[in-house]
């Protein structure tokens, strides 16, 4: 399979899953939705009346004036395509449409710092620092892991190894919230040396803003880590011993390369492949962790902005962020896939 | 794969100290599950949220065990309900009495005390309280008389330590001690000693009569609550709960999501993988990409908004943590199948026309169930926490005490920025030991399932 007919099948599997995801979303908002614009065109065309003295003195009958009224809305509803209901073919085509050209329409409740409700221009906000936090996290796991994983594989059954085992299977254990609940009591009421809100206090435009944002991120990052490098640690000495079994490297001992070549010379190589791939997946895996992460540290990303909409139910800002979120997720787990391609050739070639 | 008989599982099992180690966790979880509904009677639970069933429990108060490492020891919260009771008749006038004993060893003075009591009596009784402290003085501290009835009637009253009369009857006192005790409070005043403002060690006698002229005249129900800051093994929360009654009836609440939801994704994946497999072609193609459509949904926002939009019940949620997680068993026992179709016993059977679901229930299954038990147990410490994790966020079904709840409950009353740390580790603690449980098992499951990991 060449590789262009691979990219083409992949992409239309992507956006078929998108689409899927997508239609899934909106049918399970959908008639909650639809209460939420019915009220807004109500709204707003009885604001629009009443502002108007003149409409008013027009009529001597009030229940006249209501007729009016009613029929206003649902002459607006109509031109709106609200009177067919939600799941009509129409509407949903319409509403997949609109998220699809990123038009995700306006927040009900929330907004951005800025103020803005404009749900791009939320996401627009909250997305860098989610990206913020979590890749800063995953990286420093992620070295912190192939080095304590290289280091293991290459003293087996040594105590560090079996530490780094024990240690992997026992930290994976804990939920990362809740160690984070724990390191909020260390280290903001026991030691008072970080926060216990994350969200900086200062306005964003405040030149000093960055450096805020990075103390507060510090306690968030320490937490994370202290979760995931075990695991990291296991995976990639798991892979390195599989790979100082093949018979390459054998040759390379028979012929007299010290140990430690071996390891950072020849064998990280090998085991590149399945390493990368899985970085690109707990990138993407990070953003779905980050909903409860993120409300307990209060970080003000995408995590705590999709809790804060499921609470008061604010429709668009939830259909926006899942479109969000579930973008990345395909497009994290299509860069693992070519990153693994790309490294291991027997796949771009095989099947 | 190779087949691995089930005597042989059994066999590296037992010889395995993670999966020993693993059972062993197991069974003291059940055991404490069984316990729990033992000794709690089901509507323990029922009443967890709400606040009229902890009213006489204090609020985040530590565990009583604190007290063996303090220095200075916390007073602890007693509430007394077995009175002495003595019913004496002089003359006309009859005379119930309770006696409540207090044993008060604590460096602090209680933060209040509470007197509970239902009367039944006719007339206009006299209820008199006094304290006999450990030095013999006896304060008088009410002397009040109950509302008057001709008929035989039951009377419900709380006396609290803040009432206006016990206040004014202790300030008569002043002239015993030797400091102002004008701003001090009723249990500040009673707990002293007469020459300094600190704790006055020993046993107190609380003792409440009830004088009348009807010879029927009882308490039916009386209760002296000393307010204390330690109480229950586990301590409260800020809703006055018992933690240890919340841990232990998380015990089999998690259980129960956890197995459930495990043994479930992992007999959809089962049935749905194998016989995407054993089919093959088109029917395994279009199998296959519905999977990939499964596996690309991001699991928690989905479920977050399906337990928004459709119902929080823990037997629904169930019902949709299986949904996200019987993706990963299907493809492996999908490419299983493959391997075993071609087998000739599976070829023989096909071609002796048997039908295809009794091929698949009795030649297939039957050869994946190591690596199927293995899956169910390594996929129950995720469902544990993926439940806790949403439970957290506030979405968990009310009317279950789960251990993630109780973390959401702690969460919303800052309990970390607050130092309440009993209200925060154990149940922490309870989530990490349950997955340690599987992934142990699982663990031990897989390296026989999957000989490859030996090393």
């Amino acid at each position: 399979m060449g590789l262009k007919k691979y990219l083409a099948i992949r992409g239309i599997t992507m956006f078929g899953v998108l689409m899927a995801t997508l239609l899934l979303t909106v049918i399970l908002v959908g008639s909650n939705m639809d209460v939420i614009l019915k009220q807004g065109v109500t709204f707003q065309v009885r604001s629009e009346i009443t502002e108007d003295p003149s409409i008013s003195q027009s009529f001597s009958d009030p229940a006249e004036f209501e007729a009016f009224i009613q029929d206003q809305i649902d002459q607006r509803n109509k031109a709106l395509g609200l009177d067919s209901p939600w799941y009509s073919p129409q509407r949903v085509g319409l509403t997949m449409y609109k998220i699809l050209i990123l038009d995700f329409g306006h927040a009900t409740f929330l907004t951005s710092d800025a103020g803005s409700s404009n749900v791009k221009d939320i996401l627009a906000e909250k997305l860098p620092r989610t990206i913020l936090l979590f890749t800063t996290a995953t990286i420093i796991i992620a070295v912190i892991g192939i080095f304590l994983g290289a280091l293991s594989a290459s003293k087996v059954g040594s105590a560090i190894d079996r530490i780094t085992s024990t240690f992997a299977v026992i930290s994976s254990s804990f939920p990362v919230w809740w160690v984070g609940m724990l390191m909020i009591f260390l280290f903001a009421f026991m030691y008072q040396i970080f926060p216990a809100r994350a969200t900086p206090s200062i306005p964003s435009d405040d030149p000093g803003y960055i450096i805020a944002l990075l103390y507060h991120m510090t306690l968030p990052v320490i937490t994370i880590v202290l979760i995931g490098f075990g695991a990291w640690a296991y995976l990639v000495r798991n892979f390195m011993i599989g790979i100082m079994q093949e018979d390459f490297i054998s040759a390379k001992k028979i012929m007299g390369i010290n140990q430690r070549k071996i390891i950072y010379g020849h064998a990280i190589k090998n085991a590149a492949p399945p390493i990368i791939t899985v970085l690109a997946l707990s990138l993407s895996g990070s953003l779905g962790g980050a909903i409860i992460t993120e409300a307990v540290f209060d970080w003000p990303g995408m995590g705590r902005l999709y809790f804060e909409a499921i609470t008061v139910m604010d429709l668009p800002v939830i259909i926006g962020a899942t479109y969000v979120l579930t973008v990345f997720f395909l497009l994290s787990i299509l860069v693992a896939d070519l990153l693994y391609g790309y490294f291991d050739p027997r796949v771009k070639t095989g099947n | 794969m190779s087949s691995v008989s089930f005597s042989e599982v059994k066999h590296e099992f037992v010889r395995s100290k993670t999966g020993i180690a693993g059972i062993g966790i197991l069974v003291v979880l059940v055991s404490i599950s069984i316990g729990t509904a033992i000794i709690f009677p089901a509507e323990t639970f029922q009443q967890w949220n709400n606040p009229q069933s902890w009213l006489s429990y204090p609020k985040t108060a530590m565990p009583l065990w604190v007290n063996l490492f303090m220095f200075e020891k916390i007073p602890e919260h007693k509430i007394l309900d077995e009175p002495n009771v003595k019913i004496q008749t002089v003359g006309e006038i009859s005379v119930v009495s309770h006696q409540f004993n207090v044993n008060y060893e604590y460096d602090d003075f209680p933060s209040d005390f509470i007197y509970e009591f239902t009367a039944k009596y006719s007339g206009a009784p006299l209820l008199q309280m006094s304290v006999v402290r450990p030095d013999g003085n006896i304060l008088k501290i009410l002397s009040v008389s109950l509302p008057n009835t001709s008929e035989m009637v039951l009377h419900n009253e709380k006396i609290f330590s803040t009432d206006g009369t016990i206040r004014k009857n202790l300030s008569l006192k002043s002239s015993l001690f030797d400091f102002t005790i004008v701003d001090s409070s009723a249990q500040d005043i009673i707990f002293s000693k007469f020459s300094e403002q600190s704790v006055l060690k020993g046993n107190y006698a609380f003792l409440i009569n009830l004088y009348g002229v009807e010879k029927e005249n009882s308490f039916v129900d009386s209760t002296l609550i000393i307010g204390g800051k330690a109480f229950g093994i586990m301590g409260t929360d800020e809703l006055r709960r018992d933690l240890a009654v919340g841990l232990l009836w998380g015990t089999p609440l998690a259980l129960f999501i956890g197995i459930a939801v495990a043994v479930g994704s992992v007999v959809m994946g089962l049935i749905y993988g194998v016989y995407a497999g054993y089919k093959g072609k088109f029917t395994d193609e279009s199998m296959m990409r519905f999977n990939d459509v499964i596996y690309a949904l991001p699991a928690l926002p989905f479920l977050i908004i399906l337990a928004v939009t459709i119902s929080n019940s823990i037997f629904v949620m169930i019902g949709f943590l299986m949904i996200f997680g019987w993706v990963g068993i299907a493809k492996v026992s999908r490419s299983m199948a493959l391997q075993i179709k071609i087998k000739g016993y599976v070829e023989a059977s096909k071609m002796m026309g048997q039908k295809d679901s009794k091929i698949i229930f009795k030649h297939i299954i039957p050869q994946l169930l190591p690596y199927a038990f293995a899956s169910i147990a390594i996929s129950v410490p995720a469902a544990i926490t993926t439940e806790a994790g949403l439970s957290f966020l506030g979405l968990g079904d009310p009317s279950f005490p789960t251990w993630g709840q109780i973390l959401h409950d702690a969460n919303t009353y800052g309990a970390a920025a607050r130092g309440l740390w009993w209200w925060i580790v154990p149940p922490g603690i309870m989530i990490a030991i349950t997955g340690l449980a599987f992934v142990f098992m699982g663990n031990a499951l897989d390296v026989i399932v999957n000989p490859k990991l030996k090393r």
